[in-house]
């Protein structure tokens, strides 16, 4: 067992790893942060999606060691200060974009990784950016609309209901 | 998964040290790898990560065209090689999905050789120069069948040389499922002629398709792929596509991939 | 004008908070002091002899507490089905024991038959792979007619040909539906195959078993729809351990389709487990776990013929179904095929004659049972589809030949020829709805664009009309049910005025704590923030069904209001005492109780708190508390229905399909939150398309699963599906249910497949190719080149 650190959601944190601890075990089991899921064993799904160092990756296919001293982003770091919903948490709630909650860490974490990089994405480059999450329940038709509404554009410019 | 030391060296010839020992395989992005490791498909005893090794990584023009670190991840070489190389790129781009772009690398695809991979067309095409810690391999002798390349056991590919052509083109076909190619073609107009390779089809991996090559040294427009039929021995039936349909893929993609060159 | 709170209106989800926030707790999540970790060992073939079992490497592994094998477990009862369906010739079906692990033989690839308990995941994985099974291979029974036809090899020892049960529908008219067709003018024929489909609701199943043997009370939290259904199952029928020693905790749960109605076996070993260590056993599936393991859906394949007028006018249908039922008889894969399916084969038309008949039939796969629609889509699919290729061989319009045939506003309460009473409903208007949606109009427009895009345009539809809140309990069980079909719910009114409502519901995904608490909030005139919806917890719940069959809100949500009226009811006593008024005069509107012309009023917290405090307070003739439960069993199903079209561009080169467009127009009566129903919608046509498009379960000769990942499943992705528009504003309020409600989860799945199949053929006949009248689903590129080709 070793001892890695790094820093989640702003807070330096440390737990006992072996090399085959996957990040989505140092967050569940060594942190107790549940948000981020796990949903297949062929890095499919995309629920455990977080951002390492800025970047999206499924932390069930990164090594817990090869993210020590890495900045690392998880669903239960994107309230606001105050608790409150962020942006696009809000969206989501907003539009209903999510039914059984379970894809959802990964689809906000994922909206999160679109957002840095476009600010304004089209409906097409919110589809290609989350094909790496599959979500069984909403058809994606009302994630597709939160992501818009948390990028600040008009939902109703794509479709109506 | 079974237990191993995960070592991250800094240099390439720390790496190439570690990877000596018993049982060492080398890490890239992880993204066949772990999931491979999860089935106990492989049970390495030291795992070398290679993501921390600053002289493997970057994109960058050269005397061997397009050089790109073997750890660059597949969302910088779409980023970075897009003003030089457009169709690699874009290639990069398409890759799996935005997790696997920002973890998966050049090298680790090309080291892997997966008969659906995306990249070894791109190098097929590109007649590019596998560098690796000891030599440089011609892409003629690198790929040797499924999963299999000319790379020594601990061998590690430090560099991608891609030639840059006049013109390219990539069509991805994707499997529905895992969205790696049922059928790829990479189609790149050399000074020197020429090249189309297919990745997906075949169950010997990536391979040339010369007819198509020799119709379009005679005239880069698909107008002169008409009437060419792929050839279907050897290429793969599985539940997503007979033979006979990944040999219209080809086809199909080959012009497609003529038209859309730039 | 939407309305911003109550009945109707959008009302944003409360649980979206924690979900949004990563404090959802799944099963997964849920870690007890002390828990050990369960593997379970499972075969890597179809079908096989054991012959013995060595553990004896595992046992002695580090972290290993208890090896068990399917031995330990031969002396429980078996899991059962859930209905007893008569074949044709009166007899009863045959139910082989479904034992919690393997014994004597494994029957599918994936089926359990030992377990392993280590303190660590890994150690038990580890030492699984330890384990050393002498299992004997026999040859596997994949193919349904090779199965019957065979009466040798047999999936279980005991059942000769592997039929289950010979069903009829309704045997008696079968002669004159015969005759009937032997007199047409017109008959089609269609051989179709209702794929199978592998639900993959996004949470893996997972169980935690844990026993307290200080009082013998046993708990299990597991991902299920309806708790006190496993409760049931597992205590009475499995271990048989006192019901009231078991407490079944479905917490939040990662959505179900269907999958997590069932018990599974895994349940109980994890307890049995957890007894045998005296500590907590947790067991969370792998997805690879999850394909092999959990119950698939449809498979069904059949023989469809539908007898015609030359006008277009339908005589009659008949059908013969092979229905394959897997390895063991889940818990409602009886009735999924038979009685969710024959009795909607008359689907929203006139048809004065239909027969069914399906054979349910074992084999070397995974079990299958109801998904999303449940038999529902299998009919609908069956009759959408030989409709449209009836008005082809017949060149009448199949939006026309439809609309012919509905079943119109003035036969209601319509009684179909297999014995449904439809209350009330009115498809021309969903189908009027369509037409105007799709923007029908302007197809022809969109298809020459497409056309010089080097693209085929189509366009399809279906109607589609299904039974749901499956009910009333004294029918079902005529027709074979082992269980009642009602539900409950408690209504408790704190002293301070805030609420329980204790539901039989499960809400995995559908929004039940907002839309029940809306519906509650509009009845007693008070905040939705005072109200908190409990469900998923057999300790605090009076009893329930659960949640599948789109039945939460017309059953269970008719419980809850009728618990609330007995709340309105007695806070109508209280307050007549306190207002020193007669019953009689009691008025109760917007949250408070007055006397009727007068400004003499108490308010509901007031009332409350005078229940809790019965300081001035009818004693005499009435209990202190505020507390009402109530169970509602429906006097019939509920019948939403409606009208679907979809439209596709076909690339000829590749066969790829595009879906373009796709718009459901439905009736579900009264809608309680119009957000969420149309969210249900989207769901649901998402798996229709997936299922038309995609998603390919395929075993080899061997019964091998070649679909077992992600890597060969195709899930619908973001990026193969379009905007959908939906529209639930024509509304026929059920007639038997105080809410006017009939149900919206199951629509989608149901309506969309022969939509989507019925527009690729379209646009295939549109551009010459009218030699292809059938493609098999999924509608992948390669089965459509391969039609071309």
């Amino acid at each position: 067992m070793t001892k890695t650190t790094m820093t989640v959601n702003g807070k330096t944190v440390s737990s006992e790893t072996e090399g085959r601890t996957l990040l989505s075990s140092y967050l569940r089991e060594g942190l107790g942060l549940t948000g981020t899921h796990i949903g297949c064993d062929t890095s499919q799904c995309g629920s455990c999606t977080v951002l390492l160092n800025g970047l999206q990756v499924k932390s069930c296919t990164v090594f817990a060691e090869d993210a020590a001293g890495a900045q690392v982003r998880t669903v239960e770091g994107m309230a606001e200060a105050d608790g409150s919903l962020g942006t696009i948490q809000q969206a989501f709630q907003d539009h209903h974009g999510l039914q059984c909650g379970f894809c959802t860490p990964g689809m906000v974490m994922a909206t999160a990784a679109l957002l840095a990089v476009n600010a304004r994405p089209t409906e097409a480059e919110i589809r290609h950016h989350l094909e790496g999450n599959i979500c069984r329940c909403t058809g994606y038709h009302n994630i597709v609309r939160a992501v818009m509404a948390a990028s600040g554009q008009h939902v109703a410019a794509i479709a109506a209901e | 998964m079974q237990n191993f030391e995960l070592v991250k060296p800094a240099s390439v010839a720390d790496a190439v040290r570690a990877l000596a020992r018993d049982g060492a395989q080398a890490l890239s992005g992880g993204q066949t790898l772990i999931p491979t490791m999860k089935q106990r498909l492989a049970t390495p005893e030291v795992l070398v990560s290679l993501t921390g090794i600053g002289e493997m990584q970057g994109v960058c023009t050269g005397p061997g065209g397009l050089h790109i670190g073997g750890a660059t991840p597949h969302a910088v070489v779409a980023r970075e090689a897009a003003r030089y190389y457009p169709a690699l790129a874009a290639l990069a781009g398409h890759i799996g999905d935005p997790a696997v772009r920002s973890r998966g690398t050049v090298g680790g695809s090309l080291a892997n050789n997966d008969p659906s991979a995306c990249y070894p067309a791109a190098a097929l095409a590109s007649d590019a120069v596998i560098v690796t810690d000891k030599r440089k391999i011609a892409v003629a002798d690198y790929f040797q069948g499924l999963f299999t390349t000319a790379l020594d056991e601990g061998e590690i590919i430090t560099e991608v040389q891609f030639k840059i052509p006049e013109k390219a083109g990539y069509m991805k076909f994707d499997q529905p499922a895992s969205r790696f190619a049922l059928v790829g073609v990479f189609v790149a107009k050399h000074a020197g002629g020429v090249r189309v390779a297919v990745t997906g089809a075949s169950e010997n991996g990536v391979f040339r398709w010369h007819e198509a090559e020799a119709a379009l040294d005679a005239g880069f427009s698909a107008a002169r792929l008409s009437g060419l039929v792929a050839p279907s021995r050897g290429l793969i039936g599985d539940l997503h596509g007979t033979p006979a349909y990944r040999a219209n893929l080809i086809a199909v993609l080959t012009k497609r991939a003529v038209m859309a060159a730039s | 004008m939407p309305k911003d709170g109550g009945i109707g209106a959008s009302t944003v989800r409360r649980e979206d908070i924690r979900f949004l926030t990563g404090k959802g707790r799944y099963t997964a999540d849920i870690n007890l002091r002390g828990q050990a970790y369960a593997c379970f060992v499972r075969s890597n073939v179809a079908h096989g002899r054991i012959n013995g079992i060595d553990t004896s490497v595992a046992q002695s592994m580090p972290g290993v507490l208890a090896v068990m094998t399917g031995a330990d477990f031969a002396a429980m009862g078996g899991n059962p089905a859930g209905w007893l369906v008569q074949s044709r010739g009166g007899e009863t079906m045959k139910e082989p024991k479904r034992p919690v692990l393997a014994h004597g033989k494994v029957r599918h690839v994936g089926d359990a038959y030992a377990v392993v308990v280590a303190e660590t995941e890994d150690q038990a994985r580890d030492a699984a792979e330890a384990i050393d099974a002498d299992i004997t291979e026999l040859p596997a029974i994949i193919n349904m007619d090779t199965a019957i036809a065979d009466p040798s090899n047999r999936v279980h020892d005991k059942i000769e040909n592997n039929v289950c049960f010979d069903w009829g529908w309704i045997e008696a008219n079968r002669a004159a539906v015969d005759a009937a067709f032997h007199s047409a003018p017109h008959v089609t024929t269609l051989e179709l195959v209702n794929n199978r489909l592998v639900p993959n609701a996004m949470e893996p199943r997972a169980s935690i078993g844990d026993y307290d043997s200080g009082t013998g009370d046993y708990k299990l939290y597991t991902t299920s729809q309806n708790p006190h259904l496993s409760r049931l199952l597992i205590a009475a029928f499995v271990m048989g351990i006192p019901e009231n020693k078991l407490t079944v905790i479905a917490p939040d749960v990662g959505g179900g389709f269907g999958s997590k109605i069932y018990h599974y076996g895994e349940e109980a070993a994890v307890l049995a487990a957890a007894k045998a260590l005296n500590r907590p056993v947790k067991w969370v599936a792998s997805r690879s776990e999850s394909f092999l393991s959990d119950a698939h859906g449809r498979d069904h394949v059949t023989k469809i013929q539908l007898a015609l007028d030359k006008d277009g006018t339908f005589l009659a249908v008949r059908t013969e179904t092979k229905a394959n039922v897997g390895a063991y008889l889940s818990n409602f894969a009886t009735v999924t095929p038979t009685f969710l399916h024959g009795t909607l084969m008359a689907g929203p038309y006139k048809t004065p004659l239909v027969y069914v008949n399906v054979k349910a039939v074992f084999t070397n796969t995974a079990p299958v049972d109801a998904y999303r629609g449940a038999g529902r889509p299998e009919a609908t699919y069956s009759l959408e589809r030989v409709i449209d290729k009836a008005a082809r061989e017949l060149g009448l319009d199949p939006w026309e030949l439809r609309r012919k045939n509905l079943i119109t506003t003035d036969m209601f309460p319509y009684t179909t020829p297999v014995a449904l009473v439809y209350d009330t409903g009115n498809y021309q208007a969903t189908l009027d709805k369509l037409i105007e949606l799709s923007d029908k109009a302007g197809f022809e427009g969109r298809a020459a664009q497409s056309l010089a895009r080097g693209k085929w345009r189509g366009l399809g539809l279906s109607t589609w009309i299904e039974a749901c809140g499956i009910a009333p309990s004294a029918l079902v069980g005529a027709l074979g049910a082992r269980v009642g079909l009602y539900d409950a719910a408690t209504v408790r009114v704190n002293a301070t005025g805030n609420i329980s409502v204790m539901v039989g519901a499960h809400s995995h995904g559908q929004g039940h704590e907002t839309v029940f608490a809306q519906i509650v909030s509009d009845k007693l005139g008070i905040p939705a923030s005072s109200i908190d919806i409990v469900h998923g917890d057999t300790s605090k719940i009076p009893f329930g069904m659960g949640s599948y069959g789109s039945r939460s809100l017309a059953v269970c949500g008719t419980a809850m209001t009728k618990a609330v009226d007995k709340i309105i009811a007695k806070g109508v006593k209280i307050a007549a005492h306190m207002l020193e008024a007669a019953e009689s005069d009691i008025v109760f509107e917007d949250g408070k109780f007055s006397v009727t012309g007068t400004d003499k009023a108490k308010t509901f917290g007031e009332i409350a708190f005078s229940a809790y405090v019965p300081h001035n307070y009818p004693l005499e003739t009435l209990e202190p508390g505020l507390e009402e439960t109530a169970f509602y069993d429906p006097a019939n199903f509920t019948y939403p229905a409606g009208a679907y079209s979809c439209e596709v561009e076909v690339d000829p080169e590749t066969g790829k399909v595009t879906v373009e467009a796709f718009t459901c127009a439905d009736d579900f009566g009264n809608v309680m939150n119009p957000m969420i129903v149309a969210g249900q919608v989207h769901g649901g046509v998402a798996q229709g398309i997936g299922q038309a498009l995609l998603e390919n379960t395929t075993y080899d000769e061997n019964g091998q699963l070649l679909s077992g990942s992600y890597m060969d499943y195709a899930m619908p992705r973001a990026d193969d599906l379009p905007m959908f528009t939906v529209d639930h504003s024509c509304i026929t309020p059920c007639t038997h249910n105080p809410l006017g409600v009939k149900g919206c989860g199951e629509a989608g799945a149901i309506g969309s497949p022969p939509a989507l199949v019925n527009a690729v053929i379209d646009a295939l006949h549109r551009n010459g190719r009218t030699d292809v009248v059938h493609i098999d689903m999924p509608l992948t590129p390669s089965r459509v080149w391969s039609a071309l080709n």
